[in-house]
């Protein structure tokens, strides 16, 4: 009999879970994760519509037992609501990043070009640097991150996927 | 209405729960609630000496009776204290509660006196954890507490009561208490799916090898009746695990004991070579398994659990129904067909015949004899709690239990101490049974002040020390393993366990001598207020057999070395081996059951 620790091919799996609204519930499933090893690659919490409502979205990696475990485990939390995992295409992603990054004088304006190709925004300009807000999936971002490495980046922060089913299907 | 304090709210609700023993132990945050049990009379507080020892103390009644045990301890040290005790429930899944004192509300957060973080430190350990914050919130948060252990798979829930919170004095009748709890993000699964319950039930028709593994998960649904039936009706023959004994009465012929790393050698047998293994409330430890891709490699898995977390965990599962054990069982025999012995059940009896349980009748008193005998003098009727250690696997093994509750032990966690505290919630449960506690020497030392409490209450619980002045299973695991460097497992240096006992004003007596091994029993088993420590003076170097050494298939297992030694000698070389020869072997042996 085939063992389940995680053998098979991994892929990138984003998970919204619905959470009450609780304080401690964030620890609860950071403890969770942590404990039976689950790798997260991103994770973002905010409150829904509804004020005792909190939705979390986790990016894991895992093949399909490890997935299958976390969701499980997941659900297995007394305050988790519902668990839902996104399988490719089915929802946007979206994650918002801020990129402090090098502006030297001669550089401005290709760099304004190309966050401009990218949708994003200055807001705020320094004396040696641009302030860039930029929205979209994580290889769109990963994409402009790349693109302004050469000119330095200083500091970039970066809020972690939140996802969201197309259509009237709600999690 | 009345005005309450929160201390007398929450033994109100611990009333209307039906709790009839608090194991606890006072301090300063739980204050308010000892002075609102002075004068409580629904609720009988037992005053530990160890807030561990409280811990396995409503475990143990929790086990034996499959209610809700509650434990009782101060913030900081006597909430740490507590843990060990937590942590085996939950391996275990065995309903309990927590309640720990907590500081005031106020003071949380900046390192007040006796301030952990009893929440964080028992998240890991518990099925679900509450901090109070207001005492108008102590009626719905216990009965959310209880709900919540004692439904789907149970477990420990640990309730934090700052100090605030107990003294607060808020109006309330106890009328309002509401026990109907819902919890809309848990709704366990109770009922399988229909369609899963057929899929097995064609599966079971088709199987040639079929096996039942069953375990702890059908001693808490309660489903002898229906595994006893199942395995009758289909003459699949029944291997439990540890925690499972006692789901079948282990006098039936259908019953192969326990299987795993010191399972009967027939049992690990019929699961290595079954093609249908039906696993009922069992949740594949690497205890039970070993080489997880050597574990009952030929079989298709039915998987019956209530925890779908459990169902592809450690083996992958064709046929997964969530529900509740005995619910699953009583559906499944709706569909399954009445199916022969066959020779599968042939080939399995001729191992039972041919690997027995054995131990050496040589008139030494071996731990395995005073095991056997244990169980002769009760007529196997006594509730056996255990230590961990060489003579909790033996008591497995030798002790046969008639029905569920009656074999408690810590499984999962494996905690040493466990043994008399579990032994004393059972006693207080059932003041008429006969309960014996089967202890090691090491393991009876850990939490050896709790026979002050057995005293206290005059609970005339039996401790059967298997002295054997050894931290035997370590020293077993250095010999096979470790080359015989016995590092640090030497328990020459122990207390006279007989002077001990008298000096807490308990029975001791020392039995060296196989024929005093009866008489002794019967002393002990016949005081009706007074605990006994009986300390059976055993050899050190004996070993527990079968054994299959960990992460190892059962092409590694080990028989008993002198039994190996013997058949050397009859066993010709390329001859076959024959029942004769095995029955000249066996002539020097006492074989388990040896007095049926
Ligand atoms: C609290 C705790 N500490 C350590 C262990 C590791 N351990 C497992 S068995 C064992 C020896 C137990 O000795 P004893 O109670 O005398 O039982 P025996 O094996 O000799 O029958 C030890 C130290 C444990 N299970 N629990
Ligand atoms: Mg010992």
């Amino acid at each position: 009999m085939a063992g389940m620790n995680g053998n098979g091919r991994e892929h990138q799996h984003t998970i919204t879970a619905l959470v009450q609204n609780h304080p401690g519930v964030l620890a609860r499933v950071a403890g969770l994760f942590a404990r039976r090893g689950f790798n997260i690659e991103s994770l973002a919490v905010s409150v829904t519509e509804n004020p005792e409502v909190s939705r979390m979205t986790i990016v894991a990696r895992g093949d399909d037992r490890v997935i299958e475990q976390i969701t499980k485990q997941l659900n297995k939390l007394i305050e988790v609501i519902r668990v839902v995992d996104y399988i490719e295409h089915a929802a946007v992603e979206r994650e918002l990043a801020l990129i402090k990054v090098n502006a030297e004088p001669k550089d401005r304006s290709e760099i304004l070009q190309l966050a401009e190709v990218f949708r994003g925004r200055v807001i705020d300009v320094g004396e040696k640097t641009f302030l860039i807000e930029l929205t979209g999936g994580p290889d769109k971002i990963d994409a402009f991150a790349r693109l302004m490495a050469p000119y330095g980046i200083r500091e970039m922060a970066r809020t972690g996927v939140i996802a969201m089913a197309r259509g009237t299907k709600t999690a | 209405m009345a005005k309450m304090s929160g201390a007398q709210i929450l033994l109100e609700c611990l009333r209307q729960e039906g709790v009839e023993f608090i194991f606890g132990y006072p301090g300063g945050a739980v204050l308010p609630i000892y002075d609102a049990l002075y004068d409580y009379q629904d609720i009988k507080h037992i005053l530990v000496r160890h807030e561990q020892g409280a811990a396995h103390m409503a475990d143990g009644y929790a086990r034996a009776t499959g209610k809700v045990g509650v434990c009782l301890a101060t913030s900081g040290p006597g909430a740490t204290n507590l843990i060990t005790g937590i942590a085996t429930a939950q391996m275990d899944s065995i309903p309990i509660i927590a309640l720990t004192g907590q500081v005031r509300t106020t003071y949380i957060g900046k390192d007040a006196f006796q301030e952990t973080d009893a929440i964080g430190i028992s998240m890991p350990i518990t099925k679900h954890n509450f901090l109070l914050r207001r005492t108008e919130d102590i009626p719905r948060v216990i009965a959310e507490a209880f709900y919540i252990a004692r439904s789907g798979r149970p477990g420990p829930v640990l309730v934090d009561i700052p100090l605030d919170v107990s003294l607060g004095k808020i109006e309330w009748d106890p009328s309002q208490y509401n026990r109907n709890v819902d919890i809309p993000s848990y709704r366990p699964t109770y009922k399988g799916h229909e369609m899963q319950i057929r899929k097995a039930a064609q599966a079971i028709k088709e199987a040639k090898r079929p096996v039942l593994y069953v375990g702890g998960g059908a001693v808490q649904s309660g489903a002898q009746a229906e595994v006893t039936e199942l395995s009758e009706r289909t003459n699949i023959l029944v291997t439990t695990t540890l925690m499972g004994k006692g789901a079948i009465d282990e006098n039936h012929p259908n019953c192969l004991g326990m299987l795993g790393m010191h399972g009967t050698a027939y049992a690990n047998h019929a699961v290595h070579n079954c093609d249908l293994l039906i696993a009922v409330g069992a949740r594949f430890d690497d205890r039970v398994t070993g080489k997880l891709d050597q574990f009952a490699k030929y079989a298709k898995v039915i998987h019956i659990d209530i925890d779908p977390a459990e169902i592809g965990k450690v083996v992958h599962c064709d046929i997964p129904i969530v529900g509740d054990v005995k619910t699953v069982l009583r559906e499944l025999l709706k569909y399954v067909e009445p199916r022969p012995a066959t020779e599968w059940n042939r080939q399995i009896m001729e191992w039972k015949k041919r690997f027995p349980l054995i131990y050496p009748k040589d008139g030494q008193m071996h731990a395995e004899y005073v095991i056997d005998e244990i169980w002769r003098v009760t007529e196997g009727n006594a509730i056996v709690t255990t230590g961990v250690g060489q003579h909790q696997m033996w008591a497995a093994q030798y002790y046969k239990v008639k029905r569920p509750r009656q074999f408690i032990t810590s499984g999962g966690l494996g905690t040493m101490g466990f043994g008399m505290p579990a032994a004393i919630g059972v006693q207080l449960a059932f003041p008429n049974e006969k309960v014996v506690c089967i202890d090691g020497d090491g393991s009876f030392q850990m939490t050896v002040q709790e026979l002050m409490t057995a005293v206290v209450y005059e609970l005339p619980i039996v401790v059967a020390i298997i002295n054997n002045r050894s931290l035997g299973m370590v020293r077993q695991w250095q010999e096979l393993f470790w080359s015989e460097r016995y590092s640090e497992v030497d328990l020459q240096a122990s207390p006279d366990f007989v002077k001990l006992a008298e000096a807490y004003g308990a029975i001791g007596m020392r039995v060296t001598k196989a024929e005093d091994v009866e008489p002794a029993l019967r002393e002990a088993l016949s005081q009706k207020h007074k605990p006994v420590i009986i300390d059976f003076v055993v050899p050190t170097e004996e070993n527990v057999y079968p054994m299959i050494p960990s992460g190892q298939s059962i092409e590694q297992m080990m028989l008993r070395k002198d039994l190996e030694q013997l058949r050397a000698t009859v066993d010709t070389d390329g001859e076959e081996w024959s029942f004769a020869d095995q029955d000249a072997i066996l002539k020097q042996f006492v074989e388990q059951p040896s007095r049926q």
